[in-house]
């Protein structure tokens, strides 16, 4: 049986929904990440679980039990706030034992599983330092320590590694992964940043304005996006409206090579930059190259088409050496491979919905 | 919310309504007309005239010492900073009737002056613009000083990269920053000396009189009711307006600066310049804080022997009041401690419900009653404890004989120090901390006892402190009500001073130092606890 079932969870302030029928499962042991752009309700999923937030609609079940009039401190899960929010008039110690204080726990026994704890998140002996005196990292550490140590059933992280900087959530992402695959705690996790949802979960969700857009494993997301919303959510820019017929797809780029099975019909279409090819002039569509962009080991180069006028840029993904001047002419050809004819039918152009992520 | 609206409306709205009423309501009809009459009398049109024109001399000159001194707070660290910061403001909390008979003893007849030089200024309008300088000081140095610590330097150096010069930068970035505390503290002091007593009472002889004094006058020595009530109708609505401009410059003054820790701005003084400004602020602060509060220890020491305890000692029996007292002076601080003690709890449980109360709900309603808060500091202390005299002698509320009635009125004007010092801390108590408790595991209550309590507490601590040190010093009011056997040290010393001869003058120099001495007491341990500068006073 799933430890978190939600069903048909709906949330409105005023007019306004920040949750629309959203249902989600999660297994025990799994990790979970939420991931969405800010305003797409993410945070008042995680409220609603940990009973922060009354549903207006719709049943939130743990471990198969209704929550419905279970006040917040009986839920038994854990939440690790945005900005920590560490008690200020606490130390470390005081922090980190808050919850065992609450269960009624011996004081040796708080004094262990404190210890356990600080040592697990790599703080050993720091249980006498004032919170105010900790940096970021350490905040975080801390607040991780405080929501582990009563071992809820359910641990929630909202945005855990938002306000640190690049080299240290990328190193603590990899220690978190491994820290909860170790202890086997189910956590839930919001954030609005790709790489983090990736490197931290076995399952990821997207949400978009209240709905869950997508749900899948980080590969599957990442190779079969369910929609142009979730592709440039995920910073895939070449997505064109396009009518599918067999193995070719006819765009604005001219006609497109799709792989074999694909939908049919009047579709959008992701191209991915890798499946982007530079040739030779006269061959493919004529392009000339508007910016480039080194990425570390690759050069994104931004391709504007000669055409048609109005058609969208494309962007494509070069080696160091190979990489066009700005300004140069190119041919363009697709790869089949790396064309992913996306499913649900087209609504609208897939201009509006990069209007609503720029939102 | 129920408790402190009952409060205000049986202690406060009722007996002030009942003088006024009993004032200009005859033969069962309101006489309106005596408004009128009333206001045009040229005497009265006097007391008018003068009350605002000190009242604004005294802000500007107040302005004019302080600011330089909020600058050198905020800006300069210097060894001796803290303590230096709590003597400044142990004139605020000084019983007004203390800061007279200091400036009595430094200006006055036989003072430090008129010993030295032959120059006497108790009757002169100076001395009270000065009185009234000492007294508020350290509500510019504080208002404005502590805002102008956690203006971020930044901002000025900004403007500086820009192409303004040094005077251009402080004239266009930190002083449009700095108004409203500027406006806050200027209406505050005005406010203050608009409705002056004890200070105008003792040094103005009969020459000079504010609106407050006038309607002592009226009410106690020539009985004119219908007068005094026109005058606390003027009054009323003088604060009134005076309130209503200073609760919309405290609203400006919360929105959207960038604070920073005072601690990052401060730095030890450069230049010869600087150093002088220093010590022009230090030489200030001795010459009118230090001086005549050290003038009044050293004349409550002296006597026609040399220096001595005998005004001390004399303080301990009856006989040598020569029939001023019923019970011997000293017994005074202890009536005055026991008064203040319950006043401070009645204070603090009817404003921390009221500060409770507005950090919960929001609106006009609310707003209102945080204005309807603040009244108390204003209106007529003298209306209040002869509405008190009027009105709570008939049943259900015969209080007339009961000593419950002095800590009560005192507790009136502790009320809005409570208020202001508790509001901003329970507004910055995170609601998310809260939540945190709850997550891990903490009901409701426990969470309030975990999370709200420890912040609060300091911050409640603070309020005990003003609302002690006020309770203390409240004169207009407790000279009405407190019984002739039982009086407290302020109407001890006003009695003492009010008879010839040089015994009364010197036991009330010592009574005044030791009232003086009690009240610093509990302020400097104030500044021990308190350390961040977030309340309003």
């Amino acid at each position: 049986m799933a430890l978190l079932t939600l069903s048909d969870v709906t949330v409105r302030f005023g007019a306004r929904t920040a949750l629309d029928a959203v249902d989600l499962e999660i297994a025990e042991h799994e990790i979970v990440c939420v991931l969405g752009p800010s305003g797409s309700g993410k945070s008042t999923l995680l409220r609603v679980v940990a009973g922060l937030q009354e549903p207006a609609g719709g049943r939130v079940a743990l471990d198969g039990a209704d929550q419905s009039g279970v006040p917040v401190h009986r839920r038994g899960v854990g939440l690790m706030f945005q900005d920590h929010q560490l008690f200020p008039q606490r130390d470390v110690h005081g922090n980190v034992a808050f919850g065992l204080r609450m269960r009624g726990a011996a004081r040796d026994e708080q004094a262990r599983r404190v210890e356990e704890l600080l040592d697990l998140v790599g703080l050993p002996g720091a249980g006498r330092r004032a919170v105010a005196e900790l940096s970021g990292g350490e905040q975080q550490r801390v607040a991780l320590a405080r929501a582990l140590v009563p071992s809820p059933r359910l641990l929630m992280l909202d945005e855990p590694l938002g306000q640190l900087d690049r080299s240290l959530r990328e190193r603590l992402v990899v220690e978190l992964r491994g820290l909860f695959g170790r202890l086997g705690t189910t956590v839930l996790a919001v954030t609005h940043d790709q790489g983090e949802a990736f490197a931290l979960a076995d399952r990821v969700v997207v949400m978009r304005d209240g709905r869950i857009a997508q749900t899948g494993t980080p590969l599957e997301v990442w190779q079969r996006p369910a929609s142009a919303f979730v592709a440039r959510f995920l910073g895939f820019d070449n997505v064109v409206d396009a009518t599918v017929s067999g193995a070719l797809a006819d765009t604005v780029w001219g006609k497109i090579p799709v792989p074999d099975g694909s939908a049919q019909g009047e579709r959008t279409v992701l191209v991915r930059p890798a499946g982007v090819r530079l040739v030779a002039l006269g061959e493919g569509l004529r392009c000339t190259v508007g910016a480039r962009t080194f990425t570390g080991s690759r050069v994104a180069v931004l391709l504007r088409p000669d055409g048609p006028a109005g058609a969208p840029g494309i962007e494509a993904e070069c080696g160091l050496r190979e990489a066009p001047e700005v300004g140069a002419e190119v041919g363009v050809a697709f790869v089949a491979e790396e064309v992913v004819v996306l499913p649900g039918e087209r609504r609208g152009a897939a201009q509006g919905v990069q209007a609503a992520v720029m939102a | 919310m129920a408790l402190p609206v009952a409060f205000f409306a049986v202690f406060f709205a009722y007996p002030v309504a009942a003088i006024v009423g009993r004032g200009l309501k005859t033969d069962g009809g309101w006489q309106f007309g005596r408004i009128g009459d009333v206001l045009t009398r040229p005497d009265i049109l006097g007391v008018l005239r003068f009350t605002t024109w000190q009242a604004l001399a005294s802000t500007a000159l107040t302005l004019l010492i302080a600011l330089p001194g909020a600058y050198v707070f905020a800006r300069f660290d210097f060894p001796g900073k803290q303590l230096l910061r709590a003597v400044v403001t142990v004139p605020f909390v000084l019983p007004t009737v203390v800061v007279g008979t200091a400036f009595l003893a430094l200006l006055g007849r036989g003072g430090l002056l008129d010993d030295l030089w032959g120059v006497r200024l108790d009757t002169s309008v100076w001395a009270i613009l000065l009185a009234h300088v000492f007294f508020n000081y350290a509500v510019v140095v504080r208002t404005v000083g502590g805002l102008w610590s956690q203006l971020d330097p930044r901002q000025e150096e900004a403007a500086r990269v820009l192409g303004a010069g040094r005077l251009a930068a402080w004239w266009r970035v930190t002083l449009p920053a700095l108004g409203p505390a500027v406006a806050a503290a200027a209406l505050m002091v005005f406010l203050f000396t608009f409705t002056s007593f004890g200070v105008v009472q003792i040094l103005g002889g009969p020459g000079f009189s504010t609106l407050e004094v006038e309607i002592y006058r009226q009410t106690a020595q020539l009985l004119d009711l219908p007068t005094a009530a026109v005058l606390t109708l003027v009054q009323f609505a003088a604060v009134g307006a005076i309130l209503a401009v200073h609760a919309w410059t405290v609203r400006k003054r919360e929105t959207a600066l960038r604070l920073v820790d005072p601690a990052l701005t401060a730095r030890r003084p450069r230049g010869a310049g600087q150093w002088a400004l220093l010590g022009g602020v230090l030489g200030t602060v001795l010459l009118l804080i230090l001086v005549p509060l050290g003038v009044l220890v050293e004349r409550s020491l002296g006597g026609p022997g040399g220096y001595g305890f005998g005004f001390y000692r004399a303080l301990g029996s009856v006989e040598s009041s020569g029939g001023t007292f019923l019970v011997p002076p000293l017994e005074a601080v202890w009536n005055s401690l026991r008064y203040a003690l319950v006043a401070t709890v009645i204070a603090l449980v009817v404003g921390g419900l009221a500060a409770a109360a507005l950090t919960r709900r929001a609106g006009r309603l609310v707003r209102g009653f945080d204005a309807l808060l603040m009244l108390p500091l204003g209106v007529s202390a003298v209306t209040v404890g002869f509405g008190f005299l009027i009105t709570l002698d008939e049943p259900p509320l015969d209080l007339r004989a009961s000593w419950i009635l002095v800590p009560l009125a005192q507790a009136l004007v502790g009320v809005p120090f409570v208020v202001r010092t508790m509001l901003p801390v329970l507004r910055a108590v995170d609601g998310r901390l809260r939540e945190a408790a709850a997550v891990l595991g903490a009901s409701p209550l426990r969470a309030w006892r975990e999370v709200d309590l420890p912040l609060v507490r300091r911050a409640s601590l603070v309020a005990a402190g003003f609302a002690f040190a006020v309770s203390l010093g409240e004169f207009g009011a407790t000279v009405f009500i407190a019984r002739p056997d039982r009086p407290t040290l302020p109407v001890a010393v006003a009695r003492l001073l009010g008879r010839p001869g040089e015994l009364n003058y010197g036991q009330a120099m010592a009574l005044s130092t030791v009232l003086m001495v009690v009240c610093a007491v509990s302020l400097l341990a104030l500044e021990r606890i308190r350390t961040d500068r977030s309340g309003e006073f």
